[in-house]
């Protein structure tokens, strides 16, 4: 057992885990932040990313010691109340989910493209997802949503 | 930063949804999330052997290891009264003999069938510890040789999976007319024909199975949280199964459930073992499958080895159908696949087409493989693809064009009566196909075809005209079938005293946006916004009754929905009446007014609703106060939703790999209540039909029998960078069926789509057929022996 201190969407947490317990379990388990969902255990679904300092990261690709010191950005760190984050509005707004097991991950991962591509187009968004599956919705809303919430995460507030 | 607003509903309309604030901001609540006070945790023993005897069970060390709380094995569950898991459909034999259902245990006992199969289960205070026990539960195995094959399984030699039953086979059932279709072959001038496999999936909805059970041993009842699209039916099967009292002492809750496609709907043995562990610990126990467990048990989708063969006249009128398939049921008949197998599949097998003679056999044969059932489809897709290949050979052998060959056999009369039992309700075949090639520019296509070319890419364009059954379904001709229970729906509306109205339906939502449409439809009635409609599903606590979804179902839920509206509405009309001191029959209601012609009064709904529960205003001996209303609706016909399919593919032949080009579909859904939902239906059943067609397949090693693809690294999924974007139109004809004139509109892009696909593939390499999925490996094969030819 191993004691740590990391930060999550801006609180500060001294937890003690089990030296093989990965972030996500960290998270899901003990912090009880559920929005990271496990979707395999070959880390190629993406359902559990979050931003470890401002990256995307699947969570399950990391051991939570490994999160000593870091600041973990979270689906449940991104609205304030019912004021949601544009990515959040672009998905609700061009029907970019269906069951929602995916979505968190494609939020996460899709802050991370626009981060990178301040207003990528379709193609280099569909090459950007290949890391995070989808059953539901055939990636074609999903797509959509991530170029309208790039682009509106680039325009004035 | 934007806040999402509730509009008025409005039938037709493109409303975003309802459901998507908790779960974009990470507030769904799947199975998974939930932790129960004295929570334990599951972890299965699995058999790594296809087809094995079980020897003895050590468990002394997994016993001792840290935090272990039981450990069961298929024994202790016999021994504990647990039942055996049941076929859900009894299906006859062309010999009139039942069909022959293996005993399938929820933990194995004596033999082993399928690689992954359970053994024993493991119960541990923490997750990490089930894990470490279950891998110290050692099991003694002599192993018996494995079939794969369904061939060989029927053969002489195959070693025989169950002891009763010879040959592997579990029932040869047939439908149709075998000396009709004999006599329409004599007849016949033209015929082609087909041998192909419809290859096995693995459904991969992105939430893995779960559950968590509780037991409460003061009144011995049973709570299960369940990852399931059917709750309600779960409840009857799994108090059976446990022996439970009465229904009232098991409580099934499926909450937000991350995606379904057939593969939520079967009973299976790792739920039914772990809810006999709650009762055997006393504790809350838990089960997630990791993504592994579900590749290797979740119920696998088609698997068909098919032999088909369509007679015609010198013109490519279509005179008869003969089709032989062979059904790969796994090791065991899982819930529905008797039914998907047989009724959900040889019964579409004339498509769109007036083919007057038609016999079909299906054999369901034993495997050691993973159960199949439902999947996204369940049998419609495998008859689309026999078909529909069959109507592209057709219209290679009479030298006409693939929409031509179409046009000259389309149904074009409605009602039609199928020689296969069912009886499509509406459409408009021909439309449907004009509207498909305009969308898809057909005319265009040889000039992008000789563009291709110039590229040194292999162009190709490929059709598919499906039709399919949804809205499951008139219970009399399901029971008449065989069928095992029910398939209305019910939904109960309570209107609350400040206006808030709650909706109660036995249908489940696992993606398909029910919670939006049923508000947009009871919003629209009651001309209230949709924020005041909540949408109660997937709790056996407080739903009554219902039959969950699966097949396109929300065409029955949302009419039993209106007829529940209905009756508010005129109990409404009645207590206005006392209101205005009028005659009811004189109460007008629109846009949530009710109005007096003759008095020129008006009463809004909501204050219709105060006075029903202030119940001040009218005689209570004459008129209950409270406004509840119940519906039930039971469709007189299944309805046959319709379509054209349109694929473009781009083949590079240095290389072997297809690439959709173009995707474009126009579907007869009969009328569309969220065209924004439906598209996204349509474009996720596209993905997994192409999918299909292009990459995705279950293989197990032939001699092992060890699924060879167990994983995301090894299963083709289909992902964002593989997919085309894709052009849909609507062509709807209604369905009386029902009183919204909906088809339903899930299964369709999954069930047209694989033979839009190989029919382009073949289109381009000027082939007759090729198995799916069309891989690299197989395309530049065929490739490389067209250069030899040239």
């Amino acid at each position: 057992m191993t004691d740590m201190t990391l930060t999550v969407n801006g609180r500060e947490h001294v937890v003690t885990v089990e030296d093989r317990t990965l972030l996500v379990h960290l998270l899901r388990d003990q912090l009880r932040l559920t929005g990271a969902h496990v979707g395999c255990d070959t880390s190629q679904c993406g359902a559990c990313t979050v931003h470890v300092d401002g990256k995307a990261v699947k969570s399950c690709t990391m051991l939570a010691v490994q999160a000593q010191g870091c600041e973990i950005l979270t689906i449940e760190g991104l609205a304030q109340g019912r004021e949601l984050h544009p990515m959040q509005a672009a998905f609700h707004e061009h029907h970019g989910l269906q069951c929602g097991f995916c979505t968190p991950g494609m939020i996460m991962m899709a802050l991370d493209i626009a981060r990178r591509h301040p207003s990528p187009d379709a193609a280099t968004v569909r090459a950007e997802l290949e890391g995070n599956l989808c059953r539901c919705t055939g990636y074609h809303n999903i797509v959509k949503a991530v170029v309208a919430g790039a682009q509106r995460m680039g325009e004035p507030a | 930063m934007t806040a999402m607003t509730a509009p008025m509903g409005k039938f037709g309309q493109s409303v975003k949804r309802v459901e998507d604030s908790r779960l974009i901001t990470g507030n769904g609540r799947y199975v998974d999330d939930l932790v129960l006070p004295g929570q334990t945790h599951a972890a299965f023993v699995r058999s790594a052997y296809a087809h094995a005897r079980i020897g003895a069970i050590d468990v002394s060390a997994a016993a001792a290891m840290p935090g272990v709380v039981k450990i069961l094995t298929g024994q202790d569950l016999v021994d504990g009264g647990l039942f055996a898991l049941p076929s859900g459909w009894g299906l006859t034999s062309i010999d009139g003999t039942p069909a022959r259902v293996g005993v399938h245990h929820a933990l194995a006992v004596d033999t082993v069938r399928f690689v992954g199969e359970p053994v024993a289960l493991v119960i541990a205070e923490t997750r990490g510890q089930a894990r470490d026990a279950a891998d110290s539960v050692f099991v003694e195995y002599e192993e018996l040789p494995a079939v794969v094959d369904m061939v060989a399984a029927l053969g002489p030699d195959a070693p025989q999976l169950h002891p009763d039953i010879p040959e592997n086979r579990a029932f040869t059932w047939d439908i149709g007319n075998a000396e009709e279709a004999d006599a329409a072959f004599a007849r016949a001038t033209r015929r082609v024909s087909i041998e192909l496999r419809n290859n096995r999936l693995v459904p991969n909805a992105m939430e893995p199975r779960a559950i968590n059970a509780e037991w409460r041993a003061y009144d011995g009842s049973m709570t299960i949280h369940l990852t399931h699209q059917n709750p309600i039916g779960m409840r009857v099967l799994f108090m059976m199964l446990l022996g439970l009292e009465s229904e009232n002492h098991l409580r099934v809750v499926s909450p937000d459930v991350g995606g379904g496609f057939g593969s939520k709907a079967p009973a299976y043995a790792e739920e039914l073992a772990v809810a006999f562990a709650a009762r055997a610990v006393g504790r809350p126990v838990k089960w997630t499958a990791e993504r592994t467990e579900s590749f290797l048990t979740d119920a696998h989708g088609r698997d068909h080895v098919t032999r088909a063969e369509l007679a015609m006249d010198d013109h490519g009128r279509f005179l008869g159908l003969k089709v032989h398939t062979l059904a790969n049921l796994g090791g065991y008949i899982s819930t529905s696949n008797a039914l998907v197998v047989s009724y959900m599949y040889a019964t579409m097998l004339c498509g769109q087409y007036a083919i007057p003679a038609v016999h079909a056999v299906v054999e369901g044969v034993y495997t050691n493989t993973c159960p199949v059932d439902a999947y996204r489809g369940a049998g419609r897709p495998e008859a689309a693809y026999v078909i529909e290949r069959l109507a592209h050979l057709a219209a290679r052998e009479i030298g006409v064009d693939q929409a031509e060959i179409r046009r000259r056999n389309f149904v074009r009369a409605f009602p039609h009566q199928t020689p296969l039992v069912y009886c499509y309700d509406s459409g408009d075949y021909e439309g449907c196909l004009d509207a498909a090639l305009r969308l898809a520019d057909y005319q265009g296509f040889e000039q992008r075809r000789a563009e291709a070319r110039a590229r040194g890419k292999l162009r190709g364009i490929g059709l598919s005209a499906y039709v399919e059954a949804c809205g499951i379904g008139p219970s009399k001709l399901l029971a008449s079938l065989g069928g095992g229970g029910n398939m209305w729906e019910s939904c109960e509306i309570r209107v609350q005293p400040a206006g808030s109205v709650e909706v109660l339906t036995g249908a489940h939502n696992h993606g398909q946006g029910h919670q939006t449409v049923y508000a947009q439809i009871i919003s629209e009635r009651f001309g209230i916004p949709m924020d005041r409609i909540t949408v109660v599903q997937g709790d056996t606590d407080r739903i009554q009754a219902g039959t969950g979804t699966y097949g396109s179902r929300a065409s029955v839920g949302l009419s039993a929905a209106v007829k529940s509206c209905e009756k508010i509405i005129e109990k409404g009309r009645q207590i206005v009446g006392y209101m205005l001191g009028i005659d009811p029959g004189a109460v007008d209601f629109a846009d949530g007014i009710y109005t007096s012609a003759a008095t020129n009064q008006t009463v809004a709904f909501t204050e219709m609703v105060h006075a029903a529960h202030a119940a001040t205003q009218f005689p209570t001996d004459q008129l209950e106060p409270g406004l509840v209303a119940t519906s039930f609706f039971d469709p007189p016909n299944f309805t046959y939703p319709a379509g054209v399919h349109v694929c473009e593919v781009e083949i590079d032949p240095e290389t072997g790999v297809t690439e959709v080009v173009a995707f474009n579909a126009a579907d007869d859904f009969g009328n569309v209540a969220n065209p924004l939902i439906v598209e996204g239906q349509v474009h996720g059943g596209l993905t997994q039909g192409i999918a299909q067609a292009l990459w995705e397949n279950a293989v197990y090693d032939p001699d092992s029998a060890q699924l060879m693809t167990a994983s995301y690294m090894d299963y083709g999924m289909p992902r964002a960078d593989s997919l085309p974007e894709f052009g849909l139109a609507f062509w709807p004809s209604p369905t009386p069926v029902n009183p919204l004139g909906m088809k339903g509109c899930g299964e369709a892009g999954a069930i047209g789509s694989p033979p839009a696909v190989i029919n382009a593939v073949c289109d381009a390499l000027g082939i007759a057929h090729v198995d799916m999925p069309a891989s690299p490996e197989k395309i530049w094969r065929l490739c490389q022996e067209r250069q030899e030819a040239l």
